[in-house]
């Protein structure tokens, strides 16, 4: 079972991560899933029908506008980094957080490396799905990486010179 | 100068941990090749062909001369005694050992400095005028914008990884010393009819491989809307910038896909929501930061036209020196004074640690302990007394800094080149010094008058060879060098690219083709006419004749 960082500690993952080409028949009743945009897009309403957690992933190219009336709906929301160089889920995270007030798990999957988390943390995920070769122990340190950060960010809404 | 708090030196320092860490964990292995990279390049370091290179932040090219002494005994402990001046006015040793870095990064760190984002795909060090604060044409001083737009820059969280490198440039005055048209962003100031200051603001100019002049999208942005409207450029700018090529990811080629207006509408959705956020500016900020710009205590003197022009009759080298290299200063009595790195046989831009240490003393006892950086690669006295030019002058000419060549043929921009770049496919500084030295009559120097002369060893176009008004591009044909000349650029207001002249040249050749071109002009041009203005009326006919007809 792989374990992840949620807010700032190291638990065990209890949600299905499905992948893009998953289909509605494959989907139990009970357990806990981050489903694709796509199933979401075309199965909003069964998908709210069920008795287990909802959640939904995003790709780096798919865009927070689109779930941005719908956040309400998802206890986990999930922003894939396909390549830790590839900076698009950034700023969907603070879409979600400071334009659609979305105020539950906000997790990065993918090429999550330990020396991204702490600006990952700034524009708001909470939960890190470090790659499965890398240490979670490890990866916790890095978000004590800075103690001052000079730019307002969903982890701090005011920029140092409105504190210095 | 702007001088750090408590807040700005722990955020340095906090990154001399971080990234002596993971140093240490690529060393180790725990970090592979391809994830320190990018880490690595935002701390400036870079592989080089023969060592690491690694480029040291010289925000809007200020300096002290405190810290001028440390860039010294950093060239003198770490690398060979040598530190090159950058053409976005950084400083650039060849070779560091990788892992020396975090204690070079510790010891920079004692004197406020940092190599914070100077590479990679990120934002990098904002740029502006060597002569920000003395100019006499200048509307306001840039500095305390450039320091504004540095804090927000600095580890930002939203765009650590953006689809490519991000460089923005703040101009002051009236005429733009600070090539603001040819970066990502520009940004100039403009009052408004209230006597209101905003700022115009430019995007997607860039050179490298796809020059391209920048389009104005706003002709006032408010001050305080100055952070939130570079978080919106830059928030749509890595949302939808292309990162599936390289070549094609710089905000340049979107604003071009999308128009400058289309860019513009998507900049103005965003502002929508960040408009009057908490990111909005502060009088109380701009204040706090201006203050640190204030003039130094300048006498009450006056202008020494009489006695100068005296100096120039008793010493001819003075007046050569005196006509090129000092520049009119906003305070009577005063003058900026532009020490040349570009003497013939060496590398444009290089000094060695003696000299860096012999700047430093000049600065302290001449210029208030402050000096900078140009974009054109040498260094500049901005407070000189009138007084005491010509003291000044025989103390240069001792140490090398008084080559009379400052915007003339000479004074050449220029890249490492092949002979220290990964990335180039032709060597840059022999091509310089070939030229230099076929230029070396100062009298016939000064006659053909001001000329940008930029050499690139590649299409990255470090040496801004597009914006010279004769520009050489090295270029790899069949495994030799080759070097393709074009006419006509200009970095200054209303830029422009330079044309291809034709077929590439060999090297040797190259101070052949020079003289050439110049002569075409020598011989076309009226009076007052400067290179580039005869090139703008008579075009790059006549000069693709003379050039190619020999070839015959």
């Amino acid at each position: 079972m792989q374990r992840i960082i949620k807010n700032n500690q190291i638990v065990d993952e209890t949600w299905h991560l499905l992948p893009k080409d998953v289909t509605l028949d494959e989907l139990t009743n009970c357990d806990d899933y981050i489903v694709p945009l796509q199933l979401w897009r075309e199965h909003a309403h069964a998908l709210k029908a069920r008795d287990g957690g909802l959640g939904v992933w995003l790709d780096s190219d798919e865009e927070a506008e689109e779930i941005g009336e719908d956040v309400g709906h998802f206890q986990v929301i999930a922003l894939n980094f396909p390549a830790f160089t590839d900076g698009r889920s950034y700023s969907n995270a603070r879409l979600l957080r400071d334009r659609y007030k979305f105020t539950g798990e906000l997790r990065a999957i993918g090429d999550v490396l330990r020396d991204q988390l702490f600006y990952m943390a700034r524009c708001g995920f909470d939960a890190f799905a470090i790659r499965p070769d890398k240490n979670p122990e490890d990866a916790l340190q890095s978000l004590k990486d800075f103690s001052v950060t000079y730019q307002a960010a969903t982890d701090e809404p005011l920029p140092l010179f409105r504190r210095r | 100068m702007y001088v750090y708090d408590e807040y700005d030196q722990r955020i340095i320092e906090d990154r001399v941990k971080q990234f002596r860490d993971q140093t240490r964990r690529y060393l180790a292995g725990e970090l592979s090749e391809e994830e320190f990279r990018p880490l690595r390049l935002q701390n400036g370091l870079y592989i080089q062909r023969f060592a690491p290179m690694l480029r040291v932040a010289v925000p809007y090219g200020q300096l002290t001369s405190r810290q001028t002494r440390m860039l010294a005994k950093i060239a003198r402990d770490y690398d060979k005694g040598y530190a090159h001046i950058s053409t976005r006015q950084n400083v650039q040793y060849n070779w560091p050992a990788l892992e020396d870095v975090p204690d070079i990064l510790a010891e920079l760190a004692t004197v406020q400095m940092h190599a914070i984002q100077t590479s990679g795909n990120c934002l990098r060090n904002v740029t502006t005028d060597q002569f920000a604060g003395v100019a006499a044409d200048e509307l306001i001083d840039p500095r305390p914008w450039c320091e504004i737009v540095r804090q927000w820059t600095t580890f930002h969280p939203e765009f650590a990884y953006l689809p490519r490198k991000f460089k923005i440039a703040i101009n002051g005055s009236k005429s733009d010393r600070a090539a603001i048209e040819v970066h990502d962003i520009g940004l100039e100031p403009v009052h408004n009819a209230a006597g209101e200051l905003g700022f115009r603001v430019l995007v997607g100019g860039g050179l490298g491989r796809t020059p391209v002049v920048g389009a104005f999208i706003n002709e006032f942005l408010p001050w305080r809307d100055l952070l939130s409207y570079l978080d919106a450029i830059l928030r749509v700018y890595n949302r939808y910038g292309r990162r599936d090529n390289k070549y094609k990811a710089r905000i340049k080629i979107l604003v071009k896909a999308l128009t400058p207006e289309v860019f513009a509408e998507k900049v103005e959705a965003e502002m929508v929501h960040l408009r009057g956020g908490q990111t909005t500016l502060t009088e109380a900020e701009v204040q706090r930061v201006a203050k640190h710009f204030v003039d130094p205590d300048y006498k009450a003197l006056d202008n020494l036209d009489a006695q100068l022009a005296e100096l120039d009759q008793q010493h001819p080298g003075f007046a050569r020196w005196r006509a090129r290299n000092t520049l009119a200063h906003k305070k009577p009595g005063y003058v900026a004074v532009t020490l040349s790195l570009k003497p013939t046989g060496v590398a444009p831009g290089d000094l060695t640690d003696k000299q860096l240490d012999k700047v430093a003393d000049l600065a302290e006892r001449y210029s208030f302990g402050q000096l900078r950086t140009s974009h054109e690669q040498n260094i500049i006295l901005a407070d000189v007394e009138q007084s005491q030019l010509h003291a000044l002058w025989l103390e240069l000419r001792e140490h090398g800094f008084a080559t009379p060549n400052i915007g003339l043929l000479t004074d050449i921009i220029c890249c490492p080149g092949g002979d220290f770049c990964s990335l180039a496919n032709a060597k840059s500084i022999p091509i310089a010094e070939s030229i230099q030295r076929r230029f070396d009559d100062l009298d016939y120097l000064f006659d053909i008058g001001e000329l940008d002369l930029n050499i690139s060893g590649c299409m990255n176009a470090c040496g801004h060879h597009h914006v010279g008004h004769i520009g050489i591009l090295g270029v790899d044909k069949k495994g030799e060098e080759f070097y393709q000349v074009s006419l006509g650029g200009s970095a200054s207001r209303d830029a422009s690219l330079g044309k291809i002249l034709g077929p590439s040249f060999a090297q040797d050749d190259m101070p052949d083709v020079i003289e050439k071109l110049i002569s075409v002009y020598v011989e076309k041009r009226t009076e007052d006419e400067r290179f580039i203005d005869t090139y703008q009326r008579i075009g790059i006919d006549p000069f693709k004749e003379r050039v190619y007809a020999a070839n015959h």
